[in-house]
């Protein structure tokens, strides 16, 4: 079990985003401790894929900070916080589409790897990248596709290589955004299956829609509503907290009743 | 990796050894145009693979890439003018000025993308041509000519038709070569995958634009050298070599061969200027006919001639 007493691996305080209008980061503080597997939830357009893009580095905020390992990454671009071990995979498969398996995920181990101002030698051939690439593959279950060309795999084995080539940068800090969305049941299964092996090793951060997987998976749950935390607590304490319920819970018994 | 032996590789290899062999048929038979024309095409080859390098294989869609043709050019044209005939001055200088421009154009406009990109990469080449038509003392609009070819000590003699034409081969099979390293190097596949998802390629790490300006100079290098080696052959060099005409004849040839394909703009080049030629003599109105099958090639052949071939070996 994490240890709470811990310096957290990531803090977020009073973070501010807005678009026009709309906060969709409505002063939003939080702390991920090492070891854990921290959850965030909520209900759509709740400001979670707009809290990865912040913590990621794809997005700045308009006010509040992000340290992460102690450091502040407020203004630091998406590339340099992947250097310090910050890793995503994106709601909306996002690969290089024609490019084979292996070549995504022996690129972000290149990433990790040296400079690639390299001009001579073929990439391709140099063993310890693909190494850990195949390492990487094999972990999520990908190991006999390495060579097959992105487009041409399944949507479920996309979203496995998502997590191949987040896992390849070797990071200390995991986002997740939504894995299973528009996985099947049995593909759902394997990836809640790989999360619970993956997180004996790295801190994640999941946003997941799935309410079974997360509760299944998680050490803490944090609750959005319109950008604001309302809740940040153990599975069993979520399950039973009264504005939880009310904010999402119930509308997800909305959503439920209409369908 | 070994080539496979399919028939795109095979029309490559072929085209190889036809231009190796071209100044043999040339003297065999007494046909120097066809030593001329191909010279000629050599050069554009050089300069269309160059760009094929950022278009290509980078997804930059530079439309000033001629101004390389012209800075290269007026570097050699300039020298001379001023006494500095020596190709050993000339030609470094010619790259090195060539590759500052492409620093100094790339830093800009890599800020932008897509129609921007287009827009500013065209307006730093008409800058480039009316700056080099405002140069009095080298001819300005009318353009200079070079009285001496680059001289190399005795090494090899640019005034010799088939020692140029291998030396503008030469260049060729090397640049060829040099960006086959690149695209399958480290840095190549960085720059590739930045094509591909620039979003993504940040995610994992890697700084896009530093990528992409490395290899937009690598290009405006490369074709600063076709520039050096056109100044040469025409015995002149003027401000119409940068027009945006001449970088849309470029981006035609790697467009019509084939983009991302190593070999597709040497192809390109030399279907499209072997057809200009044959229909130059033919009609005065060469567009007409040139423009139709263009597009038919855009609509009905996307990867170009080199991509057509490579459906043939696979059907």
């Amino acid at each position: 079990m994490p240890d709470s007493l811990a310096d957290p691996l990531l803090r977020v305080d009073n973070l501010v985003r807005r678009f026009g209008g709309i906060t969709a980061t409505d002063n939003l503080s939080l702390e991920v401790v090492p070891g854990e597997l921290h959850a965030i939830i909520g209900p759509n357009g709740a400001g979670k894929t707009t809290l990865i893009s912040q913590l990621t580095g794809q997005l700045m905020p308009n006010s509040g900070t992000i340290h992460f390992g102690g450091r502040d990454v407020t203004g630091l671009p998406a590339y340099r916080r992947s250097r310090l071990g910050l890793a995503r995979s994106f709601q909306i498969t996002s690969l290089l589409k024609d490019f084979s398996a292996i070549d995504n995920v022996a690129l972000a181990a290149q990433a990790h790897d040296g400079h690639s101002f390299r001009f001579w030698g073929s990439a391709r051939k140099e063993k310890h990248l693909r190494d850990t690439a195949r390492a990487a593959l094999a972990r999520v279950g990908l190991g006999q596709r390495a060579d097959i060309v992105v487009s041409q795999l399944s949507h479920g084995e996309q979203r496995e290589l998502e997590l191949a080539v987040a896992l390849a940068t070797k990071p200390r800090l995991l986002l997740l955004d939504e894995p299973m969305a528009g996985l099947g049941v049995t593909e759902s299964a394997r990836m809640v299956g790989l999360l619970k092996e993956l997180r004996k090793e790295v801190t994640i951060v999941l946003v997941e829609h799935d309410m079974e997987a997360v509760f299944a998976l998680a050490d803490r749950i944090t609750v959005l509503v319109y950008g604001r935390v309302i809740a940040c607590d153990v599975p069993d304490a979520i399950r039973k907290h009264d504005e939880v319920k009310r904010a999402y819970l119930g509308d997800q018994h909305v959503v439920v009743a209409h369908v | 990796m070994m080539p496979k032996l399919n028939v795109s590789n095979s029309v490559a290899a072929l085209l190889c050894a036809a231009l190796v062999l071209l100044p043999v048929y040339s003297a065999v038979t007494g046909n120097i145009f066809i030593l001329t024309l191909f010279t000629r095409i050599v050069i554009y080859a050089l300069a269309a693979a160059s760009l094929n390098l950022i278009m290509g294989y980078g997804g930059m869609m530079s439309f000033g890439h001629a101004a390389y043709l012209g800075v290269g050019g007026y570097a050699v044209g300039i020298l001379a003018a001023e006494g500095i005939g020596s190709g050993f001055i000339q030609w470094p200088v010619a790259l090195a000025v060539s590759a500052l421009f492409a620093l100094v154009i790339g830093a800009l406009s890599l800020r932008t993308r897509g129609v921007y990109f287009i827009m500013i990469t065209l307006a730093f080449a008409q800058m480039a041509y009316y700056v080099t038509s405002g140069l009095s003392r080298y001819g300005g609009d009318d353009g200079l000519t070079v009285y001496k070819r680059s001289d190399f000590a005795g090494l090899i003699n640019l005034s010799n038709r088939s020692q140029f034409y291998y030396l503008c081969l030469a260049c060729l099979f090397g640049g060829l070569y040099l960006i086959w390293r690149i695209v399958n190097s480290r840095f190549g596949l960085v720059v590739q995958g930045v094509r591909s998802n620039e979003q993504r390629m940040q995610a994992i790490g890697f700084h896009a634009n530093r990528y992409r300006l490395v290899c937009f100079v690598i290009a405006g290098t490369i074709c600063g050298l076709a520039g050096a080696l056109l100044a040469n052959n025409t015995d002149f060099v003027s401000p119409a070599v940068m027009y945006w005409t001449r970088s849309g004849d470029l981006m035609v040839m790697v467009i019509l061969g084939g983009m991302g394909s190593l070999f597709g703009p040497v192809i390109g080049a030399i279907v499209y200027l072997l057809l200009e030629e044959l229909l130059s003599q033919v009609t005065e109105y060469s567009g007409l006919i040139l423009g139709p099958v263009l597009l038919l090639i855009v609509v009905f052949a996307r990867g170009g001639i080199m991509g057509l071939l490579g459906r043939m070996s696979r059907a």
